[in-house]
């Protein structure tokens, strides 16, 4: 177990180099019509030239150095100007090209939003795919197993940005009621936030609960044939019994992989949901960002992201070693 | 005469392996999948009405009806019009062929993507696939959006952008299919048999590697086509996939978003149809993954505990499976 923990974790910093690699060689791709535009915007204070200023944020941005040292230095592993290791290893993700904040001070308010946003999606898609994938599996090809399967199929057909406009379109017109859409923190108003969030929440687990739900039911299916369940049957005990204590147990083990790799689709489905129900969180800031052509703050959330997602993997798969001792740690 | 025999013989196996594999799918499609074909039919009338939208569609995707902005469903407009006065079921009509290109264009590009890395990948094995594995790792870090809009945010709007961002994406994700087939190809003895020859390892691939994993490429053709759709009316609804006045479906719920409430036709119409379209496709590409590999059918299990179950599930069993 521990060779296996070690061995998947320096898995992780080659793949997070690759990350980092993918993100830089992304922003090198900066338009020079943004730069231009920078230009432009900062001259008629002074005398000096548009080129003059461009080469000036060019130089101000290090884009005047060759490719691997202005990497090198991004990533925190060479000399900046000044002489100290200020990058990414550091912990420093570069400032704001609009606002020149530091990208961590504009990110870190923006979390709890997103964060709470996927703990209500999460929850309430496990609530729904639970009890549907158990009751579809233990009545396999009766009504009821067509209409649970059908329903985890809607909810991976129907876009959630439709439902979304859906809901905010219709009972508008019929009864003249909309979602709240300021923004009210929770610690000030705990009401109040969890009845802005809860809608879009309710949606995104929708969506979600459809994966999670078809594998419930495969999953269940499978153990529901295994020897000890028979055996479970044959001595007598009652259905809630098997299914609880012998079949839901075993089940449980490959679904939770499948919780696991849904993050980065709780993480993407938070851009469109904050964007519809005006929740100012990572979503938005990263939509705002592109909008302004703010490429360090683009570069910085992806890389965020993309560490989310891997240490998100990583709890999964440790998770699954430590849950099935038939996996075997090689 | 006993070679008269050999040669009807031989020209009857000739004759039913020429059908057999197309004939025999579609066969079986419609007799064990019937969500399948109703799959099936729904992809066909979307190819139908993206190849003849020019004749389908009554007015032009981008024609304006005079002093007629956001009328109700009438003769004229049979799902009204929209914010600048056009044609609604004209504008749903080409967004169907938008969504035929984009389903079939990313497709197309991702499954020979995939195909690429994952026979480069997995033949090869050892150190190359190692790093080219780590890089499909790091590739499958992003959140699918937020990667997307950030290349679309670079490579600007526009459908041929829209399918290079999302057939690379999907192509690279999809490689780890195609390298798992690989992988257990390649221990076959037949594949040590032509290396002993002599055989070249570009033919190798190519003769004979990559008709054993038609199948998984099949399936990774077919299931990303639902997942593409679906994504480009994401990204086209954000704002980043493809500009006005092309009408793709997820931009038609973006621009019509401030007018929704004096004309809901705005915000029915286009997400309906994008959702049957993709309920429509997944349901297809389920029944063809079944059809095609049975190893990956999901809920094979018996559930021969519930007594009053037992006679449907042995009409069941008693359906002949093929397995290829």
């Amino acid at each position: 177990m521990r060779a296996y923990i070690i061995r998947r974790i320096t898995l992780i910093v080659p793949t997070l180099l690759f990350v980092t690699i993918i993100v830089f060689l992304t922003v090198r791709f900066v338009p020079g019509s943004l730069i231009d535009l920078m230009a432009s915007q900062a001259v008629g204070e002074s005398e000096v030239t548009p080129e003059e200023i461009a080469d000036q944020i060019r130089h101000d941005l290090g884009l005047d150095q060759p490719v691997w040292k202005q990497y090198m230095r991004w990533l925190g592993a060479w000399q900046q100007e000044d002489g100290t290791y200020s990058g990414i290893l550091q912990g420093n993700l570069g400032k704001s090209l609009w606002s020149q904040r530091p990208i961590l001070d504009e990110i870190v308010g923006k979390i709890p939003i997103s964060i709470e946003l996927g703990i209500i999606a999460i929850t309430t898609a496990l609530l729904i795919a639970f009890p549907i994938g158990i009751y579809s599996a233990i009545r396999q090809d009766t009504a009821g197993d067509y209409i649970g399967r059908s329903i985890a199929i809607f909810c991976m057909a129907v876009p959630g940005f439709w439902l979304a406009t859906i809901i905010i379109v219709f009972p508008a017109v019929w009864w003249g009621w909309t979602p709240p859409m300021s923004y009210v923190p929770i610690v000030e108003n705990f009401g109040e936030n969890i009845k802005q969030f809860i809608i879009p929440a309710l949606l995104m687990g929708m969506i979600m609960s459809g994966v999670t739900m078809r594998m419930t039911r495969t999953m269940m299916l499978e153990v529901l044939r295994q020897d000890y369940v028979r055996t479970a049957w044959s001595k007598g005990l009652r259905e809630r019994v098997v299914v609880v204590r012998h079949a839901l147990k075993n089940a449980m083990i490959p679904v939770i992989t499948v919780i696991g790799l849904q993050l980065p689709v709780v993480i993407g489905g938070t851009v469109i949901m904050e964007q519809i129900f005006n929740l100012p969180g990572m979503g938005r800031l990263m939509i705002d960002a592109l909008a302004r052509r703010d490429y360090t703050i683009i570069s910085g959330i992806n890389i965020m992201m993309a560490s989310v997602i891997l240490l998100g993997n990583l709890l999964t798969d440790l998770t699954y070693a430590w849950l099935d001792p038939r996996v075997q740690y090689r | 005469m006993a070679e008269g025999t050999t040669g009807i013989y031989a020209g009857a196996i000739a004759e039913r392996k020429k059908r057999s594999f197309l004939g025999d799918l579609f066969i079986r499609l419609i007799r064990e999948k019937p969500l399948g074909t109703v799959g099936a039919v729904i992809v066909l009338i979307l190819l139908l009405v993206g190849i003849f939208a020019h004749w389908i569609a009554p007015y032009g995707y981008n024609e304006t009806w005079v002093g007629g902005r956001l009328e109700a469903s009438s003769w004229e407009h049979w799902m009204g019009t929209d914010q600048s006065g056009r044609d609604l079921i004209s504008r749903i009509t080409y967004g169907a062929q938008i969504s035929m290109y984009v389903g079939l264009g990313v497709s197309a590009l991702s499954t020979i993507i995939s195909a690429l890395i994952g026979l480069v990948s997995g033949y090869l094995g050892g150190k190359v696939d190692i790093i080219i594995q780590r890089f499909v790792d790091a590739w499958m870090c992003f959140p699918g959006i937020f990667i997307m809009i950030t290349l679309m945010a670079l490579v600007g709007p526009g459908i041929t952008q829209v399918i290079i961002v999302l057939g690379l994406l999907y192509g690279i994700t999809g490689s780890r299919t195609v390298r798992g087939a690989v992988i257990g190809i390649r221990e076959n003895v037949y594949i040590e048999a032509a290396r002993s020859i002599g055989c070249p390892t570009g033919s190798l691939i190519i003769r004979h590697i990559l008709p054993n994993i038609m199948a998984p490429l099949i399936i990774v053709f077919t299931s990303r086509m639902g997942a593409a759709i679906l994504a480009e009316a994401s990204i086209s609804f954000l704002g980043y996939g493809i500009p006005e006045p092309f009408p793709s479906w997820g931009g038609m719920l973006n621009r019509g978003r401030p007018y929704m409430l004096e004309a809901m036709q705005l915000a029915v119409w286009p997400g309906l149809c994008l959702s049957i379209v993709v309920w429509g496709i997944n349901m297809f590409g389920d029944a063809l993954r079944d059809l095609l590999d049975p190893r990956l059918r999901g809920g094979l299990g018996r559930y021969s505990g519930v007594q009053r179950k037992l006679p449907k599930q042995r009409r069941r069993g008693s359906t002949p499976v093929q397995e290829n």
